[in-house]
């Protein structure tokens, strides 16, 4: 059973773009395109959840993501309340169902879930009234579909078509829910070809089966990509001695105009933030004319958006 | 196909003769998806209006969202000009229960405070559930609640208007 779609097909929780169809990749994509100019306009806020209460439940930090989840609710007259439950007093399973039943208590609609652990919203998914809707904002390091909506949302206004594009994904491929996203979007809409770049430390074992073409070298792996997504390099892992340093992290796979230029001369530069400037990529690259990094961000709202409203609209509220 | 439903473009042909007279230079026309904006862009043509033509989309404004949902299909709203103080031509193929009028003025006022809206429709057919009423009408009739008149398009552009 296909937990996040319903009986119609119509989209009932978003948790994995692992095995979401195109056509709803698709409807999510168009959709955020029509809400683009909400945020253009005098009044930013279209009537669509209003009287719906928005809960974001965020068992890990984070900014970026909240924030947009936060806006894109409000732009869509739902009422927020944002929830950052410290990960200490949450460690047993059973003590996150006790906190989603309180909340779906208090007439929660929608759920904006981002856990440390892996399978967290499937979880919470699997565990609410029928009514109510879990987004899955980052769960371990198993998805981040929002982020790998709006990234394919950036790729598709800067190209325009999926299928003739070379699409890069650079760095921490190991620890990165956002690659996974990504790798499963960019297949399931038709990129012919996709590749990691990364040393073999940061890439997860048998990552070719998802259909991806493994580069160990960045310069060989960024000839001719239309597309560069870089990947965050978490600081910790520097630690754990799957690294020697950041400055040597840098000088094979860190993004700089001398790599830049072996990539196609209109190749975009993505990143999901936040970045480390100087260990994956250089200043003069996330600054420059090919990077579209500041407006993923506010594509990030009209993805969540739509993300949101097709949610709702499949309620029985 | 119903014999008694007059052509479409005799009747866009009409109702541009009605509004030539009441038209001024700044009124800004403004089509509502889908069927709308193919009569309005026929109006705008006809009138020889100067102004960009306006589209809406009122999907994000429909009251019978939480019941059916998002359409599939949502179009941008493009209103290329700012509304603020101006006259609007609002335009729509068929007036029904007037939700979808109420729907597109609740939108028009997120993108500012125009002076007047009129509104204009291709055929007015009854059904009225709300207190909107067409200011031009190209036809004005009545039909049985459980049927339905639509406008189609067929790929040569030209429009035909048919009861099921």
């Amino acid at each position: 059973m296909n937990l996040q779609l319903a009986e119609d097909g119509r989209l009932r929780h978003l948790l994995t773009l692992d095995g979401l169809p195109r056509a709803i990749i698709t409807q999510i994509l168009d959709t955020a395109e029509s809400f683009m100019d909400v945020g253009e306009r005098e009044v930013k806020k279209v009537p669509l959840l209003r009287g719906k209460s928005i809960f974001n439940l965020f068992f890990e930090p984070s900014t970026r993501t909240r924030t947009t989840f936060e806006i894109a609710a409000k732009r869509l007259s739902a009422d927020v309340v944002n929830l950052n439950i410290a990960t200490s007093s949450q460690t047993k399973g059973e003590a996150i169902l006790d906190t989603v039943d309180n909340l779906a208590a208090m007439h929660a609609d929608m759920f904006i879930v981002r856990h440390a652990q892996s399978g967290a919203a499937h979880f919470i998914a699997r565990h609410v009234a029928p009514h109510i809707s879990v987004v899955n904002a980052g769960d371990g390091r198993h998805a981040h579909p929002t982020q790998g909506l709006l990234d394919m949302f950036t790729i598709r206004r800067y190209k325009g078509e999926f299928h003739n594009l070379t699409v890069a994904i650079v760095g921490d491929v190991l620890h990165s829910r956002v690659a996974r996203s990504q790798i499963h979007a960019l297949t399931t809409l038709g990129v012919p070809e996709v590749r990691v770049i990364g040393p073999k430390t940061l890439l997860p074992a048998g990552v070719e089966q998802m259909g991806v073409r493994v580069f160990h070298d960045m310069e060989e792996g960024l000839a001719g990509c239309d597309v560069i997504i870089m990947l965050r390099l978490q600081n910790e892992r520097m630690k754990g001695a799957r690294l020697p340093s950041a400055q040597e992290y840098f000088k094979f796979f860190g993004l700089t105009p001398e790599k830049l230029a072996l990539a196609k001369p209109d190749a975009i530069v993505m990143h999901p933030g936040p970045m480390n400037r100087g260990v994956e990529i250089a200043s003069e690259v996330a600054d420059g004319p090919q990077s579209v990094i500041l407006p993923q961000v506010t594509y990030g709202i009209a993805v969540r958006m739509a993300v949101m409203a097709m949610l709702a609209g499949t309620g029985n509220a | 196909m119903h014999a008694s439903l007059p052509d479409a473009n005799t009747l866009i042909a009409r109702l541009a003769d009605a509004l030539a007279p009441t038209l001024t230079p700044d009124t800004l026309i403004v089509g509502i998806h889908t069927g709308g904006v193919w009569v309005a862009e026929r109006l705008h043509a006809l009138l020889g209006c100067k102004l960009p033509l306006g589209t809406l989309d009122i999907s994000f404004y429909r009251d019978d969202f939480s019941r059916i949902g998002l359409h599939p299909q949502v179009k941008p709203s493009n209103l290329p000009f700012d509304l603020e103080g101006r006259a609007i031509l609002l335009v729509d193929d068929v007036l029904h229960t007037g939700r979808t009028v109420r729907a597109a003025m609740n939108e028009l006022f997120d993108y500012g405070r125009p002076a007047s809206i009129r509104l204009a429709v291709l055929v007015d057919r009854g059904g009225h559930e709300l207190p909107i009423r067409p200011d031009f009408a190209g036809l004005t009739i009545t039909v049985p609640d459980h049927q339905n008149i639509n406008l189609s398009r067929l790929d040569d552009g030209h429009l035909t208007l048919t009861l099921a």
